[in-house]
């Protein structure tokens, strides 16, 4: 079945089964493989990416349901080389252990702030409450997260720091 | 975990999403925001033929006020209906359960529709529409038809939609400033209720004590006849008859439902 999207930016148009989901997608045909499957059950968070902004289980969307919109995955948030206020706040925090939670997190974390820029630390939580970090990172993590609405509403820029 | 193979169909507009259900009939199912059907397909517990995508009907897809009554059109996700102004000052325990379904990205993608539809007897909103009075509109070629939600639910997972109808609208009485409240008892975030007890305006529903939402008229009454909250509560398991489960025996929902009945009476806002 044909479908077209944007995926980062990027028209792209493909034949898939009805059945293919849009995390298998992401991962296997186009190598985008931030998301990750964790539980597969919509419970763990770690596929989540932006549906139109807004963040989603990519396990339990199909992609001929994100068929004529618009997917945003974390290897999307920022240029080449730059990261996003959300992905360094979370290595200045040291928002992550293992990793493996971490672009679901990222993700939720974009998403929450495209919604409320100026969360307390209780939104913060209730916010995430769809990630599951099973290393129980979450105080940095949600610190990572207060940061970035800290520089985002500062109006700092994703272009004048760059990756290491 | 990956469905069996299925034909796609995205329908255009409720009128074609009707065409289609009569074409494939009983092998089709409705896909809205998927976020009950696709875990079940996942799980290879639902196995349709033919899924029918209503998820981008913009038709479908609102919120009215239509006289005394709110109107929610059945692809309104979760979190649109929680955070609208219009819910939250006339139905605000309708957006109060919209808040508590799932977790953000779960609200972003399912459906008001859907998850009636569905009626699981633990979920949120089935206890919300029996506790509120709503109603259902279910969408057939030959026309609309109007079913409360005490009819509506009619078994675990049940309900009396026809082969070929499509619940289209979802309506509930205008309250603003009713008393309500809210309880779930559940033994992990984001859950669905052990037990769920929902409060407005003297109306009072129970979720998973028995196989469909069921309203806890003893404790109606009570409160009627001016019982206080904690009297009243202690009727609420009156005649129910709770599954067991590794949650939870009949004795201990039975339990929580006069406790979260308590609880939804005294913490009740308005």
């Amino acid at each position: 079945m044909k479908v077209r999207l944007t995926v980062n930016g990027q028209d792209r148009s493909d034949d898939v089964e009805p059945r293919l989901l849009l995390v298998h997608y992401l991962r296997q045909h186009l190598g985008l493989r931030a998301a990750n499957v964790g539980c597969d059950t919509t419970s763990c968070g770690a596929c989540t990416v932006l549906l139109n902004g807004k963040s989603v289980k990519s396990c339990t969307v199909l992609t001929v349901q994100a068929s004529g919109q618009e997917v945003t995955t974390a290897e999307g948030l920022a240029p080449e080389g730059d990261l996003h206020p959300v992905q360094r706040a979370f290595r200045a925090e040291h928002g992550l252990q293992c990793g493996f939670c971490t672009p679901g997190m990222v993700m939720a974390a974009t998403g929450l702030l495209a919604e409320n820029p100026h969360p307390t630390e209780e939104e913060v939580r209730a916010g995430l409450e769809g990630n599951f970090c099973r290393c129980t990172g979450y105080h940095n993590i949600v610190r990572a997260v207060l940061t970035a609405a800290g520089t985002m509403s500062t109006g700092a820029t994703t272009s004048t720091e760059s990756a290491q | 975990m990956i469905p069996a193979p299925f034909e796609y169909a995205a329908a255009e507009s409720a009128g074609h999403a009707l065409e289609l259900l009569a074409e494939y009939g009983d092998d089709a199912k409705l896909l809205a925001g998927g976020h009950s059907l696709l875990p079940m397909m996942k799980l290879r517990l639902a196995v349709p033929s033919v899924l029918i995508d209503i998820g981008g009907v913009n038709e479908l897809a609102y919120i009215r006020t239509d006289g005394d009554d709110l109107v929610i059109g059945a692809t309104t996700r979760h979190a649109d209906v929680a955070g609208s102004e219009r819910v939250r000052s006339g139905a605000p325990l309708l957006a109060y359960s919209a808040a508590q379904v799932g977790d953000p990205q779960i609200r972003h993608r399912g459906t008001i529709g859907g998850s009636l539809a569905h009626a699981d007897p633990a979920a949120d909103l089935p206890m919300a529409l029996t506790a509120l009075g709503g109603s259902v509109e279910l969408m057939s070629p030959s026309g609309t038809r109007t079913v409360p939600a005490g009819d509506f639910f009619t078994g675990y997972f049940e309900t009396s939609l026809e082969p070929g109808e499509l619940l289209s609208a979802v309506r509930v009485p205008r309250q603003p400033g009713a008393d309500w409240g809210y309880q779930k008892f559940v033994r992990r975030a984001n859950d669905w209720a052990i037990v769920g007890a929902a409060a407005v305006a003297g109306r009072v529903a129970l979720a998973n004590m028995g196989p469909t939402p069921i309203r806890a008229r003893a404790v109606e009454q009570a409160l009627a006849d001016g019982a206080g909250p904690a009297e009243a509560a202690e009727l609420a398991a009156d005649g129910t008859e709770p599954g067991e489960d590794i949650h939870a025996d009949r004795a201990f929902r039975q339990h929580l439902s006069r406790v979260l009945t308590r609880r939804a009476l005294e913490h009740q806002r308005g």
